[in-house]
């Protein structure tokens, strides 16, 4: 079955917002494959817990650096996963045709039989280190089994992206207006841009919960790589702006790109605004694109 | 049995550098150990703005300066800009002891 890429307004909501979300998107049978695989556990403390499935687990130790295609058997759950038509599309649309496996791990967040009723939520953080580049990874989350709002699934703040923060400096924010907690059907996958803001839940059931994760680099530059036969001819036309009429026809994208989130502050929810443009921009490859006037206004010098 | 005075702190992250701006973030902390806060324990913030902790009895003990932008780095964004730290001082009983 031939992929299906991202169109641009799905494209526009992953500059916005840092993520795609495809709801139980992994068939039952291989979301059973994959939980199978990873044996049968039966450990009485998170540490031995761990041990147990690195031995037991058909989860594959792949090099980082490798080319992604290759990294999992074909035939295995998580190769099945990747190549599902919706899913290779979707990575082909953000990190391109041959992108590079960085790592992976499974994450398992304990009930409290585990913890003795002291389990505690993650701080919020940002993976791996500082990184400002504009070329981005995505990390794929892969909920194998339904998770209920009392599993504590992973947390994570909309439109928290292009903030360039120090991976776990921002745990002292327990709680942002706007924050989400994934709730969902087995087999869900989140693709998030590296910089979003995120943390496990506390896991209040009793049941374990696990989470794949997978991180991919590009190995091309990141231009127009989703469908984008669905742009139109005038998609970067600017529309009258503050004073308007509701007549004023809006452009899809422009229109995500210049929607706020609950926890923006008044002025750098502003800078969000020129900061999802400019990487529009680099996604489009238009360096004259802009979203109701706000970076061609700061521009305007003459030497 | 004595008492022994123990420190709250909420921190709040307002919309702007207005004290009785909105609050976008938040944060608690404990010190009588009665309530256990952690990330993602509330969708909605305590007060609608800081002003509304004041009236509260929350003591503000400090806010963020306002901080000149770098040349070159003007729409660069990172942490959130306007936090504000309260604390209220509450007596406990320690039962003769003092539980550090």
């Amino acid at each position: 079955m031939a992929e299906v890429l991202l169109n641009s307004t799905q494209m526009a909501e992953f500059a916005a917002l840092g993520y795609v979300r495809m709801d139980a998107v992994v068939p039952n049978e291989i979301n059973e494959l994959f939980l199978t695989g990873l044996g049968d556990g039966g450990a009485e403390t998170p540490a031995d817990q761990y041990a147990l499935l690195r031995e037991s687990s058909t989860i594959p130790v792949v090099q980082a650096g490798v080319p992604f295609k290759g990294a999992y058997p074909e035939d295995s759950a998580l190769g099945q996963i990747v190549n599902l038509p919706r899913v290779s599309g979707a990575i082909r649309s953000l990190v391109g045709a041959d992108p590079v496996f960085d790592h992976h791990f499974l994450h398992m967040t304990f009930p409290p039989r585990f913890t003795n009723g002291k389990g505690s939520a993650q701080h919020l953080h940002q993976d791996s280190t500082i990184d400002p580049r504009r070329a981005f990874d995505i990390q794929l989350m892969y909920y194998p089994e339904q998770v209920t709002a009392d599993m504590g699934g992973t947390r994570f703040i909309p439109g928290s992206h292009l903030r360039v923060v120090s991976e776990s400096s921002i745990g002292r924010y327990q709680n942002m207006k706007g924050q989400q907690q994934v709730v969902c059907e087995a087999g869900t996958l989140l693709f998030m841009h590296m910089g979003i803001w995120h943390g496990g839940g506390r896991n209040d059931s009793d049941q374990l919960r696990h989470m794949f994760k997978i991180r991919l680099c590009p190995r091309e530059r990141q231009c127009r790589l989703w469908d984008d036969s669905d742009l139109g001819n005038d998609h970067s036309e600017q529309r009258p702006i503050f004073w308007r009429d509701d007549s004023s026809s809006r452009d899809p994208v422009q229109a995500i790109l210049t929607h706020p989130q609950p926890w923006f502050e008044a002025d750098t929810g502003r800078l969000e605004y020129i900061n999802r443009i400019r990487f529009w921009r680099y996604l489009l490859g238009d360096e004259d694109y802009d979203a109701d006037y706000w970076v061609t206004r700061v521009e305007n010098e003459y030497p | 049995m004595s008492r022994s005075t123990r420190q709250q702190v909420l921190v709040l992250y307002l919309s702007s550098s207005a004290l009785d701006a909105g609050v976008v973030a938040w944060a608690r902390y404990d010190g009588t150990g009665q309530h256990r806060h952690m990330a993602g324990d509330d969708d909605e913030p305590p007060y609608p703005t800081g002003v509304h902790a004041l009236m509260d009895g929350w003591r503000l003990i400090q806010a963020s300066p306002l901080v000149s932008h770098m040349t070159g780095e003007e729409f660069k964004t990172d942490y959130l800009k306007y936090e504000f730290f309260f604390e209220k001082l509450v007596e406990v009983p320690t039962g003769g002891q003092d539980n550090g």
